[in-house]
């Protein structure tokens, strides 16, 4: 019974981590309909751009978490600005291949400039070791990222829900044409929002840094999975891609523990099996399928 | 008409051979008996892969050295006075690697492939080896099957194999008390020999495999599959992944507080690792190393030649493929000519100590190059005295210990 409990918190603690990590992927095809295949390597420039600044200028986990955030959003907006804005017209496939090509350049352009080998990056101070529950134990980190992958989860939510911003962005996707009749200027709400989805990759890239090798293909693998969650959770659906998640890290960390070499494969089952039977992900609309 | 141009061409062909006999060899040399008049070596790795910093480009700096030393060493009486090297991406693919050997041996003409990282990929390039009738010197793979089943006249194995790693590691910290393992392995070639290896060697010497956990491949999330491993109470954990895995592993390893209290045992890690992720996540960690840069002050004079040519510290590839290229070289001095089967008598049941190889045999009866191997120790931090300094050799593993005596599947 223990380590039934010790696996479950072990699944949603990494379940919070991949929930932000998919989050920026929901949210970009949610509001431009764009499925960004670039999001593995936004998320490896993330972890890459901490461990420059700590390396160049000192700047430790603390000041890399909101200033990589804040690098990546400009990187989303230049990157909506010259290249995604010109293709959106076209079919979603155009933007796939775009993102797709985007990923091949940005990981040989870390790889020509810092090598293939993973790059050194530490537990920030105060969040080493772990915390012990009787006969549960978790790492501190690992518990950290998942309550504040949560926390910005809750807050993304809350701001497309809640706020007017958020009501403007939702109208200008529900309905460009009517929303633009009712004097909404659609098209300004486009960059920002595929900035910020740019930026919560970058997020979780600084987030990745100290418990995941750091290097220029560490966004490779990681994508598959997360197209995984975004998939079983409903392409577009924030809350979709949070529930789906939490379930994938269970799904991992069960799987790891009773079916070890299939821990991976499990995954995709579950994806097929959710696509199978709701075509559109548990929280996605049918229409979208 | 016909006849006759027949005759000049022949002529003008004898002649421009007897013009390049001449000018290569010298009237006092055995230059003619060189193939196309030049030694060519290749070398065949990872250049942008996870194998690069390993080996990868700076091998070609290490290759030069040798020919440097052999031209050094011989002068004019050096029976290859032309010598080449032609280097190729594979990208760590069989299918790559193979189309790639075929080209060095057919088109550009090499004598000999040298490294080849990747089991998989040495595997489909000792194949050729056998189709050409070419040498190939193993250096970057640890397959044991390349000295066992897939075994063949032209193809060697220099500097480590699956069984030494097993050998060394397992049986020291077997020793020092620690009895009783889990194994996490990714489920591939590679970590399923490395598995059986290291039970089969912890059996032997009266330790315990609790457990054996086999992961993807590759993988990033090892929370849980620690969580498991340590649920038994091991004394050692053994991790069996490599490159980016291994890094994954380690910090997991770590941040699950077991630095320090479980025994953490890595199957294969290269110098590079523990210098691009820094000795505190490794600290304390015991592998098997084929070869260390500081071992010794000959060691250390060769790896600054090397570092003033790269600007980095050896790996134990670096070395091998030096080692390896020169050793070939001195078989062509000794056989007068580079015909790979003379060469290969040259070589077979050599014995050799040099830089890299101490105690060093060729083994005749399946080419596996045996050589004294070394328990090392990840260094503290307080302990690092200058970049790279990063190694505490336990122990020196005699040649006759660390390497399994030939496998009966292996058939000339």
């Amino acid at each position: 019974m223990t380590a039934f409990i010790q696996y479950t918190l072990q699944g949603l603690s990494t379940g919070g981590f991949y929930a932000l990590s998919a989050l920026g992927l929901a949210v970009i095809f949610g509001v431009l309909g764009v499925v960004n295949f670039s999001h593995g390597a936004c998320y490896m420039l993330g972890a890459v751009a901490a461990t420059v600044l700590l390396d160049t200028l000192g700047l430790g986990f603390w000041a890399a978490l909101p200033l990589v955030t804040l690098l990546m959003f400009v990187f989303g907006v230049l990157m909506e600005r010259l290249l995604v804005r010109w293709l959106l017209k076209l079919d979603p496939l155009y933007n796939f291949l775009l993102t797709f090509g985007i990923t091949l350049v940005l990981v040989d352009l870390v790889k020509r400039r810092y090598g293939v080998s993973s790059l050194p990056y530490q537990v920030p101070a105060g969040l080493e070791g772990r915390i012990d529950l009787g006969s549960l134990s978790l790492s501190r980190y690992q518990l950290f990222v998942s309550v504040f992958s949560v926390l910005v989860c809750l807050a993304v939510w809350m701001l497309l829900t809640k706020t007017r911003i958020g009501m403007i962005v939702r109208a200008s996707t529900e309905d460009a044409e009517r929303s633009r009749a009712l004097g909404i200027n659609v098209g300004r709400w486009v960059t920002p929002v595929f900035g910020f989805g740019i930026a919560l990759a970058g997020l979780a890239g600084v987030l990745a840094a100290p418990f995941r090798a750091v290097n220029a293909d560490m966004g490779s693998n990681f994508i598959i999975v997360l197209f995984a969650v975004v998939v079983i959770g409903g392409l577009g659906s924030i809350l979709g891609a949070v529930v789906a998640g939490f379930l994938v890290g269970l799904v991992e960390a069960f799987g790891q523990a009773y079916a070890d070499r299939f821990s991976q494969v499990l995954i995709f089952v579950l994806m097929a099996l959710v696509v199978l039977i709701r075509p559109a992900g548990l929280f996605g609309k049918e229409e979208a399928a | 008409m016909r006849t006759k141009s027949i005759a000049v061409a022949a002529t003008a062909v004898t002649g421009s051979l007897l013009l390049a006999a001449c000018g290569g060899g010298g009237p006092a040399s055995a230059g003619g008996k060189i193939s196309d008049g030049k030694v060519v070596l290749g070398l065949l790795n990872d250049q942008s892969g996870v194998y690069k910093d390993l080996s990868g480009p700076n091998s070609k700096v290490a290759i030069q050295m040798a020919i440097d030393d052999y031209k050094k060493k011989y002068g004019d009486k050096a029976v290859a006075k032309d010598i080449e090297i032609v280097q190729a991406d594979h990208q760590n693919k069989p299918d790559i690697a193979n189309t790639k050997a075929q080209e060095m041996y057919d088109r550009d003409k090499a004598d000999i492939i040298l490294d080849v990282p990747t089991s998989s990929a040495a595997l489909a390039v000792a194949n050729q080896a056998k189709a050409k009738k070419k040498l190939y010197i193993n250096i970057g793979a640890g397959s044991t099957a390349l000295t066992g089943a897939s075994c063949n006249k032209y193809t060697f194995h220099w500097a480590y194999d699956t069984a030494m790693l097993a050998a060394g590691t397992a049986s020291a910290v077997v020793d020092q008390g620690g009895k009783n393992w889990s194994i996490v392995y990714p489920d591939y070639a590679f970590g399923q020999d490395m598995n059986k290896s290291f039970t089969a060697a912890i059996e032997k010497g009266g330790g315990k495999v609790q457990q054996s956990i086999a992961t993807p491949f590759p993988n990033d999330n090892f929370a849980t599959f620690i969580t498991k491993a340590q649920s038994s109470k091991p004394d050692v954990i053994g991790t069996m992944a490599a490159g980016g895995d291994l890094v994954n592993f380690v910090k997991q390893f770590n941040q699950a507080g077991l630095q320090g209290k479980t025994k953490l045992a890595v199957g294969l890690m290269f110098i590079t690792d523990i210098h691009n992720l820094g000795v505190d996540q490794f600290q304390g960690t015991q592998f098997t190393d084929a070869w260390y840069w500081n071992f010794d002050d000959q060691n250390r004079a060769w790896a600054d030649r090397f570092k003033a040519k790269t600007n980095v510290r050896p790996s134990f590839a670096h070395a091998g493929n030096y080692s390896a290229a020169l050793n070939y070289l001195e078989a062509v001095q000794a056989a007068g000519t580079d015909k790979a089967d003379d060469v290969v008598k040259q070589l077979e049941g050599k014995k050799i100590n040099d830089v890299f190889l101490r105690n060093g045999e060729v083994r005749a009866a399946d080419h596996n190059v045996t050589h004294d191997v070394y328990l090392a120790k990840v260094k503290s931090k307080d302990q690092v005295k200058e970049d790279w300094d990063l190694e505490e050799i336990v122990k020196t593993i005699p040649a006759a210990t660390a390497y399994a005596p030939p496998s009966g599947a292996c058939k000339m």
